[in-house]
């Protein structure tokens, strides 16, 4: 069947089977910045942005998204990029194969959360994994990220 | 220095975040053919009959393979140096499955649902047969996983398949029974540690295609691009000629994707069919089916006098390979020679034991590779005899612990599989590790433990380690660097970058030597086509052993282009001045610029390439050092544990970028910390994996880490690469000891199995007032 999705802003009809997942969707119109680290919605590196709140994409029926606006990481570019300088600083890239479910996820928290507790962002992402950095690199350049008002 | 002993961001950290194409997965064809496995429902069987035919009447299958498709050649897919000091005891597929798991055919097919269905239409006839799944009980079981006549060792590693041993070896200096007698004081214990899962993020995944001049192209998510080129071509009989491996960016691999694992069935099925083919193992498969860690149990003595001087240190080690023997004998190995030259005053150690088939998922190399096992056992056990000798723990250990400038009889006697290489530290700064760690976690106040309340208690605990830096006379870098016009430089390097940032390090080295900064030395990595040859990404190797292969390619083609600009500026190359950007007669001030140099060199006159190659051998393995410490708070009706604090400091001697090495010990302490604390493989009595996805293994999670404190002490290896010493490993080293250090420091109770469950403290403080 086919859907339409506001794929990054760009209206997109993409054909899809009934049972198919929105991360094998993107991943076949070659967005290919959304990953697949588990199956069960529970590593976070498959994560999207479903009208602006992140979403697994490796249990999001495709169907499910007809008619919404879908953003990857390609869609925030600009952010990404000021998210990524914050997180050179700190060392805090490693294997980056979750930085960019990492970054929409960072990205959409400071949307919804004015001045968040330490504790609220570490809820918030808590199901981003990271099997690389030991966390405290990251926690540093987001709280950057997060104070960065420009 | 300019360029090292800095922390620039790593080169490659803005445009993967921004999820610009990047893994193994990204480069696949989208028309390739999906390939997937039917793997054993049974922990050990026979396969008496295999009928594929109604899998294969099904529209869209291209191949199902069984045993009967690939040649019978025993081989192992551990990914090291060759000959390889692992047996040979696995073939690509076998009539037996040996561990729930294991590979019995595998399907290729145009989608991803054709596979899945086309798996279970194969009718497989199973010979069920009774397996070990006992490791304690492995040895002489009248039940052998490995009866085949063609497996065989590489070379004397004590490899009896029919006992179930894969792998045995035995050492000892001077008389241990006797230290022990004299000793005034002596502690046995044995400990158990258990298989952990790496769980890098990205699985396994590989992708093949034929290219246009029909060679085989491989881009695979491993550590070891040539090991995986090499055993390709041994294996499947395709000529080495004639197969390319690329490396991409690897989502981490933590010792995971140092094996091979989808790499000679994608192969196989391009090579065979011409058409593109991929594996991307799924999480299951990767819980299941690639690698843990060793479970080991470690049975230790220690004897000290009354003054606190260690004497003798007793180990027996039996370890668990699972079904195959990767890695077996040197990660045993390991867990002594990199553990117990610690305590280098010693009159007598011995060190022994036996590496067991079991009916398991197989065991594989893990950072820490056996380090971090023989750490918690001997850091427990120096923890426990302090205790007997009414003496602190880090005073003793300042007292018995390895010092600048020493050495230790083990190096030489104990290799990778072999006989090992003598070595002096000649940088060894534990003792200012210990000084620092203490004030940093604020001991003197804490120490043994401080009530908070009824029920929360805070405690300290440390422990020292030491790991290596590649392995001597046995791993290879290499680095080739080439001029281009307008004066900046292409580094190819073999060294494989898998997130912990060595494309960046090692640019970072060639741009010191070269003057130049960092954006001008262009990093190319891992592709057995266009790179030269190195090992690969493990035994903490790549910035000490890599590291010196770019630097001594640098210092050539720094020589090169004096030599080439003192022919334009007319005078001898002594004469010759460089500071990375601009030459200069020194007799008459003359000048020429690196671009105009390397501009005249390709356009104009004297045209030539300037390439500079070199290679690197280590001659020794310089251990970086550390000492780790934990600040708790244990709840003494539940058992429940927070990480308060993990104090590091660490010798890696200079820290070639400071921000990444970091990561590289941070990443550890909280690996170890899941080791320690929640990580553990469960294998139900019928033998399967019952902790198969990330809700049933627990990998720490950012609520749990609140605070790491990471410092490196002053050091200069004078080996290596402008004074360091590799740091991939060491951080994983220390928690499970520092941590059960803390428990009994807390509580009174020691703690002898990992993870340390809340449920198990709260029974072993039962079992402490029954004993009162």
């Amino acid at each position: 069947m086919k859907i339409s999705l506001i794929i990054n802003g760009q209206l997109r009809f993409v054909e899809v089977e009934p049972g198919e997942y929105l991360l094998d969707t993107l991943r076949k119109i070659n967005i290919l910045s959304v990953r697949r680290g588990c199956d069960n919605t529970s590593c976070g590196v498959c994560t999207v942005l479903i009208e602006g709140k992140p979403v697994p994409s490796c249990s999001y029926l495709s169907v499910r998204a007809d008619g919404k606006s879908v953003t990857t990481v390609e869609g925030i570019s600009d952010e990404a990029e000021k998210i990524s300088a914050y997180f050179g600083d700190e060392g805090a890239e490693q294997c980056g194969f979750c930085n960019p479910s990492l970054a929409l996820t960072v990205y959409a928290l400071k949307k919804e959360l004015i001045h968040p507790t330490d504790e609220q962002v570490d809820q918030y992402l808590v199901s981003n994994l990271c099997r690389c950095t030991g966390y405290i690199s990251q926690k540093k350049a987001i709280k950057n990220y997060l104070g960065d008002q420009s | 220095m300019k360029t090292v002993n800095k922390s620039f961001p790593s080169v490659d950290g803005k445009g993967i975040m921004m999820g610009r194409v990047a893994f193994t997965d990204d480069y696949a064809l989208q028309n390739s053919l999906i390939v997937k496995i039917l793997r054993s429902p049974h922990p050990y069987a026979k396969i008496k009959n295999i009928d594929a035919s109604k899998a294969l009447a099904l529209a869209g299958v291209e191949c199902v393979l069984t045993h009967k498709d690939f040649p019978r050649i025993p081989f192992t897919r551990a990914g090291q140096g060759y000959p390889e000091p692992s047996p040979h005891d696995k073939f690509i597929l076998d009539e037996f499955v040996r561990y729930i798991g294991d590979e019995v055919a595998v399907v290729a097919a145009t989608s991803n649902d054709i596979c899945e269905e086309a798996l279970s239409l194969i009718d497989v006839e199973y010979e069920v047969m009774d397996p070990v799944l006992n490791f304690e009980e492995a040895i002489d079981s009248s039940h052998i996983l490995h009866p085949e006549p063609e497996i065989h060792e590489m070379f004397p590693i004590g490899f009896e398949p029919l006992r179930n041993i894969a792998a045995s070896y035995h050492m000892h200096i001077g008389d241990v029974e006797l230290s022990l007698k004299e000793s005034d004081v002596v502690i046995q214990q044995s400990f158990y540690t258990q298989a952990q899962q790496h769980t890098a993020l990205e699985p396994h995944t590989v992708n093949a295609q034929m290219d246009y001049q029909d060679r085989l192209v491989l881009y695979s998510s491993t550590q070891t691009p040539f090991h995986v080129r090499r055993i390709l071509s041994q294996t499947l009989g395709i000529p080495l000629s004639k197969i390319r491996v690329i490396k991409p960016r690897v989502g981490g691999g933590f010792g995971g994707k140092q094996a091979l694992h989808g790499e000679m069935f994608v192969s196989y099925i391009t090579y065979k069919t011409k058409k593109p083919s991929k594996i991307v193992f799924t999480r299951k498969e990767v819980f299941e089916s690639s690698y843990t860690r060793h479970p080991m149990r470690l049975d230790i003595k220690l004897g000290a006098d009354k003054d606190g001087t260690l004497k003798a240190i007793d180990c027996y080690v039996l370890s668990d390979t699972g079904a195959y023997g990767e890695h077996a004998l040197t990660v045993f190995m390991v867990a002594g020679s990199k553990v117990l030259p610690l305590y280098n005053k010693v009159d007598s150690v011995r060190f022994h034991g036996h590496v067991v088939y079991t009916n398991h998922t197989p065991a594989g190399a893990f950072r820490g590779y056996g380090a971090i096992q023989g750490n918690y056992a001997l850091e427990s056990a120096v923890d426990m005899l302090c205790r007997k000798l009414h003496m602190d723990p880090i005073e003793f250990r300042q007292k018995n612990m390895m010092k600048e400038n020493e050495t230790s009889p083990i190096f030489a006697i104990m290799g990778e599989g072999t006989e090992g290489t003598a070595m002096n530290m000649e940088s060894c700064k534990l003792d200012y590790c210990v000084k620092r760690g203490k004030e940093l976690i604020n001991w003197d106040s804490i120490y043994p433990h401080k009530n908070v309340s009824r029920e929360k208690i805070r405690s300290v605990g440390m422990a020292i380690a030491m790991q290596g830096s590649g392995i001597p006379y046995i791993d290879m870098g290499s680095a080739i660097i080439k001029l281009n016009d307008d004066g900046f430089y292409n580094l190819l390097i073999g060294a494989t970058d898998i997130g912990q940032g060595s494309d960046t390090i090692l640019a970072q080295i060639a741009a010191e030597e070269l003057m130049t900064s960092l954006d001008k030395v262009i990093v190319y990595s891992s592709d057995t086509d266009l790179t030269p040859f190195d090992t690969g990404a493990y035994a903490s190797s790549t910035t000490f052993i890599s590291g010196n292969a770019v630097l001594k390619a640098a210092k050539k083609m720094k020589g090169l282009l004096i030599e080439e600009a003192s022919k334009v500026l007319k005078c001898n190359v002594t004469e010759t001045d460089f500071d990375g950007f601009t030459f200069k007669n020194t007799v008459n001030d003359e000048i020429i610029n690196l671009r105009d140099l390397s501009n005249r060199l390709t356009y104009n006159e004297d045209q030539k390439q300037l390439v500079a190659d070199s290679s690197y051998v280590g001659h020794k393995s310089p251990p970086p050092f550390m000492a780790g410490f934990i600040e708790i708070l244990i709840d003494r009706e539940t058992g429940e544990i927070e990480i308060e604090n993990y104090v590091s400091v660490v010798d890696c001697g200079t820290p070639l970028n400071p921000k990444l090495a970091q990561g590289q010990v941070e990443g550890g302490i909280v690996q170890g910390l899941g080791m320690a604390l929640y990580e553990n493989v469960i294998i139900s009595s019928k033998g399967k994996n019952i902790t198969s996805d990330f809700l049933n293994y627990k990998v720490p999670t950012r609520m749990e880490i609140k605070k790491l404190v990471t410092e490196f002490a002053e050091s200069y290896e004078s080996s290596g690469p402008f004074g360091a010493k590799s740091v991939g490993e060491i951080g994983i080293d220390t928690p499970p000891a520092a941590l059960a250090n803390a428990i009994e420091n807390a509580l009174g109770v020691r703690m002898t199995e990992l993870p340390m469950t809340p449920e198990k403290i709260i029974r072993a403080l039962k079992a402490k007032e029954k004993r009162q």
